[in-house]
């Protein structure tokens, strides 16, 4: 059984799903973050060789959101290539999978850090940011707060401890005004809520909603001194 | 075949050779590899170097070009560093012309580079920097004209992962040097021919096995066994009952060595110890999580004869001599009847004089444990090991490390690498695919051809793609593998978070994770409240609240020896055997007898009662925690498919206790303990087990698939090291067979899972499982079930934290099914 859970950003219904990716209902539009295409085969240029399915593995999970949600429009925010030569790296196989993606739901590709400029065989459209409804859509936050804010780049995790054992997970980070997504990408890392970069984005009360096997759940963070 | 210079310094000193120091001269005069076994105090390490010493002082230096005639391996550095003092002794006293160097990762750049061009006669060093020795192009210059390497505490590096990488670097040794010859130095062991296997060169189909000289048995140590017939706990592992026996022990020796199983141990007893010591006895805590400073400071307080005692876990198992100790308490379960030989040996270095050691059970079974080790040690009985193949992973770094010394064939490779014992079996399958592995990963896509890091040669070798490469592997050489690590730093009250403190050392990253800001815990000697993790460290402030919530950092490593468990077992099923132990275990034996049962020899007992709404099941196979906490796993899985609807379990050194919504007793147990968990269940779990997942991460680590982190290459902001979970779970899912996996399995079932010894434990109790349906529990449970709020575990217990934390107005207010 799949239980998703519906959070209010802004206004607007979100829906998070414990793969990772964010779905908005009045809208039909799914978002992913950082998804790092090809991050493992970067390393191989240095001669260290991680198994070379990340990009596989990111687009299987891809496909699983895809199919649940059937999304009008698919919002890939930034990041989504690992660097400027991963659309050349990427096997056939993986190219085929997001053809196939591409013809179920429309596409748009914002610019992220790691990738300013997608492969040109891409399909769907580019854009700095994009707006649904309360709702915008970009790569990076802003430092200063703005309402309806969704962005990703900061790749989010939390902890969660209990009988002396401690749970790491990837999470989505909300106080109801701004949402930044987890990482999508199967080999991109994470950074503690708790650190400033992700801390400091929230004047008050947030929460962590961290990535179960089947389901999300809630964290409530307060700011430390 | 003495010569005149050695018998008069024998003879200036008051000694006489002893016989087993002769009988290595002989064999060295054969050109013969052999094993000394010897307890401490014998003249061990001098009996390994003497022949070595004559051959040196017969050829005069003027006679003779600079070069290596002697290596010598440690496990220890400190250990290295000693001998070669120990060493320069008798070289000084004898004059002779002979030049001792040692060398460790200490040691400054300008003289390991000199060491290589122009050699010392004597060279003491580590199996890491024997490693990076051969590793250099110009190895083969440097051991030309090696004529015997010693290994010294040999016992406690051959069947380990370390033995592996050693074993590796001999065998390159021999090609290198085929001249030369071998000596290993051991403490008493059950099974010397596999240290002499180990020793010498092997052959496919034959087992040849080096020389072997056993010497003569040292006095019966003196072993007393703390006992109180009023009280004796039923769990815990602390002993506090027993601190003012320790404390008055300690006041009628010169110098005592308190030895815990843990970190946490050592800081508790040394707390108590503290808050005994009204004479203000100079008492010292050693520990490996302390800075290295402060363990210098103890080390050489210890060498200088001013502390009356040290506190302290494994890191002073072995190691340096201090004279002055007169007397060992161990505190808690002995583990295993070697392990406390070898702990009693650190009292008294003198041959002719008794040990005395003092064993302080801190609850009823280790009562039990302690007569059981005290029995096999007074009765001169060891355990025995399970000799293990050598690791894939390791194989990997040293084919790397091969070719950065120069290009190899394959084939010549392999066989060199079969001559090494532990790898005496490997197939040339395994070993293409780990030569692969390093060339390119070794992934069936064939991804990272282009990146290759061995590259053919044009006369069919492999060789180094890139000069980098070499940089890269000594970096990353050796196969200790810590737990990352966060730094512990002390802040004035009222400070801001992150700003200052001082460094007290360092804790495991995971055991920090679970702390939340305002938690107290013991370390270095202090209660100390955690205020928060920051990117370079956890700040911690003194805590005022002298009781610390948080109960241990890192449980103990070593779980109870196969033997002696046997022993304890045996133990408890004589009824004979009692007379000895403490009233109060003895009586909760006879009640176990009356209320419920004493298994027989070679039976398993399985208990199941009810308490508190809840149905209990237990069983008593004494085989560890960590075979125990697998078993529990794949209980609870089989319990879960019989619709028992089992909720947790916790698991001890001696029991398992499972309890359930429904009454287990209705179970059919033969087929819940059949061997045939050990398939599918196991896999299934293994995948998400969080043990498993290290246990990848360290042969990850080791095979190079991913770089170690350094200081100062820490966390740059967002993007954290690279997860070796992340790579697990997709490589896991997309190549299973792979190389790694493979290693990974092979480490499990002898690692941090034990499963090898949980096989044979469901072996053993085939069709001798005794069952009792109780009304109640039994007394043979109780310290398990006291254990139950210390730890749990059921089975899907990451998903279970999440949900405990959760924030439930949202789950119930905003959850859409």
């Amino acid at each position: 059984m799949w239980n998703d859970l519906i959070i209010n950003v802004n206004g607007e219904s979100v829906l998070l799903d414990a793969l990772g990716a964010a779905f908005l209902p009045a809208h039909r539009a799914l978002v992913v973050a950082d998804m790092h295409f090809e991050k493992g085969s970067s390393f191989a240029r240095t001669g260290q060789f991680l198994p070379p399915y990340d990009s596989r593995a990111t687009l299987l999970k891809l496909a699983e959101a895809v199919g649940r949600h059937q999304p009008a429009v698919v919002v890939a925010l930034g990041d989504s290539f690992h660097d400027g030569e991963a659309g050349g790296r990427i096997g056939a196989e993986e190219r085929a999978m997001l053809d196939a993606l591409a013809r179920v739901a429309e596409w748009v590709w914002i610019a992220g850090n790691h990738d300013p400029k997608p492969p040109a065989w891409l399909g769907g459209r580019t854009a700095g940011e994009i707006t649904f409804g309360g709702l915008t859509l970009r790569h990076e936050p802003h430092a200063e707060l703005h309402l309806g804010e969704v962005a990703g780049h900061l790749h989010p995790c939390a902890t969660a401890a209990k009988w002396g054992r401690s749970v790491r997970r990837r999470c989505f980070v909300s106080d109801g005004l701004r949402l930044v997504l987890p990482a999508f990408g199967a080999y991109a890392g994470g950074l503690d809520v708790r650190e400033t970069p992700i801390a400091g984005l929230f004047a008050g009360p947030y929460h962590a909603y961290m990535l179960g096997r089947t389901r999300v759940y809630a964290m409530a963070h307060r700011k430390s001194a | 075949m003495f010569p005149e210079i050695f018998n008069a310094w024998f003879a200036a000193r008051g000694w006489r050779p002893r016989p087993h120091q002769l009988a290595l001269v002989d064999h060295a005069m054969r050109g013969e590899s052999v094993l000394l076994v010897a307890p401490t105090g014998g003249g061990k390490t001098l009996a390994g170097f003497l022949p070595s010493l004559i051959d040196l002082a017969q050829k005069p230096k003027r006679a003779r070009k600079a070069a290596l005639h002697t290596l010598y391996i440690s496990p220890l550095k400190a250990l290295a560093v000693d001998v070669a003092r120990n060493l320069e002794t008798p070289a000084a006293e004898m004059a002779l012309d002979i030049r001792i160097e040692t060398r460790t990762g200490d040691t400054p750049l300008s003289r390991r580079q000199r060491q290589r061009h122009l050699p010392p006669d004597i060279l003491l060093t580590t199996p890491e920097q024997l490693a990076l020795l051969i590793a250099h192009p110009r190895a083969g210059q440097m051991f030309e004209n090696l004529r015997t390497v010693v290994l010294d505490e040999l016992h406690a590096l051959y069947n380990s992962k370390r033995g592996d990488l050693l074993a590796l670097g001999l065998a390159r040794l021999s090609a290198l040097a085929p001249a030369h010859r071998r000596v290993g130095l051991s403490a008493t062991v059950k099974d010397p021919a596999l240290l002499q296997r180990f020793l010498v060169p092997q052959r496919a189909g034959t087992e040849y096995l080096s020389e072997l000289v056993v010497a003569r048995g040292g006095a019966r140590p003196e072993i007393e066994i703390s006992a109180s017939e009023e009280y004796v706990p039923w769990a815990g592992h602390l002993a506090r009952h027993a601190m003012a026996d320790v404390m008055a022990a300690i006041k009628t020796a010169t110098t005592a060595l308190v030895f815990v199983n843990t970190r946490s141990q050592a800081e508790r007893t040394f707390q108590e110890l503290w808050q005994l010591n009204d004479d203000n006895l100079p008492i010292a805590l050693h520990h490996g999580s302390l800075a290295p400073e402060q363990r210098r400071k103890v080390e050489a307080a210890m060498t200088r004869g001013s502390l009356r005692a040290v506190v302290a876990t494994s890191t002073l198992d072995l190691g340096i001599d201090w004279g002055a100790v007169d007397k060992v308490i161990c505190i808690g379960a002995p583990k295993g009847a070697a392990r406390l030989v070898q702990r009693i040996g650190r009292a008294n270095h003198r041959l002719d004089e008794p040990s005395r050691a003092l064993l302080v059970p801190a609850n009823r079974f280790e009562v039990l444990e302690c007569h059981a080790a005290r029995a096999a040690v007074l009765a001169g009985e060891l355990d025995g090991e399970r000799p293990r193949a050598g690791g894939l992973d390791v194989l990997a770094q040293h084919v790397l490390g091969t070719a950065c010394a120069a290009p190899f064939d394959a084939a010549a490779l392999y066989e060199e690498v079969r001559s090494a014992a532990p790898y005496a079996a490997l197939t040339r399958r395994d070993f293409d695919a780990v030569v692969d592995f390093v060339a390119t990963g070794g992934y069936a896509l064939r991804a990272y051809d282009r990146y290759a890091r061995l590259r053919a040669t044009p006369d069919g070798k492999y060789r180094l793609a890139h000069p980098r490469l070499a940089q890269q592997y000594r970096l990353n050489v050796g196969v200790i593998v810590e737990d990352p690590m966060v730094a512990i730093k002390l802040q004035g009250k009222g400070r801001p978070a992150g700003a200052g403190g001082r460094k007290l050392g360092e804790l495991e990253e995971y055991f920090i994770e679970q702390l939340s800001p305002g938690d107290t815990f013991v370390f270095a000697g202090d209660v100390l409240r955690f205020e928060a993790l920051r990117e370079d460290a956890a700040y911690v402030t003194r805590a005022s609240d002298p009781e610390a919530e948080i109960p241990s950092y890192n449980g103990g490593k070593f779980p109870l020896s196969t033997f002696l468990a046997q022993r304890v077992r045996e133990m408890v099923s004589n009824p004979k055997s009692w007379a000895e132990l403490p009233g109060p275990v003895n009586e909760w034996l006879a009640i176990q007898e009356a209320r419920s049962t004493i298994p027989l020899p070679g039976q398993l007992l399985v208990e199941t009662f009810p308490r508190n709404k809840r149905h209990y099941l237990c069983c008593y196979p004494f085989e560890g925690r960590l075979a125990h906490q697998t078993l529990g796993m794949l209980l609870t899985r089989r319990l879960e498919r019989g619709n028992f609807r089992p909720l947790g379990f916790v698991a001890n050194e001696y029991a398992l206790c499972v309890w359930a919504a429904r009454d287990m007793a209705a179970a059919k147990m033969d087929a819940l303990f059949d061997q045939d968990m050990l398939g599918d269940d196991l896999d299934a779990w293994l995948a998400d087990s969080n043990l498993y997942k290290r246990t990848f991460r360290n042969c990850a680590i080791i095979a190079g698939l991913i770089q170690r982190r350094f200081p100062g290459q820490e966390k740059s902001g967002k993007q954290v090291t690279f997860s070796s979970d992340l790579i697990y779970d997709v490589l896991r899912a997309h190549e299973p067979d792979h190389v790694l996996l493979r290693a990974t399995y092979a480490d499990a079932g002898t690692g941090l899972l034990d499963i090898a010894r949980l096989s044979d434990m469901l072996a053993r109790i085939k069709g001798r499982i005794v069952t009792r349906r109780l009304e109640r529990v039994s007394p043979l449970a109780v310290p398990a079930l006291l254990e139950i709020d210390k730890q749990m575990v059921a089975g899907a217990v990451d998903e279970d934290i999440l949900h405990e934390n959760e924030d439930a107005l949202i789950r119930d207010a905003m959850r859409v099914e």
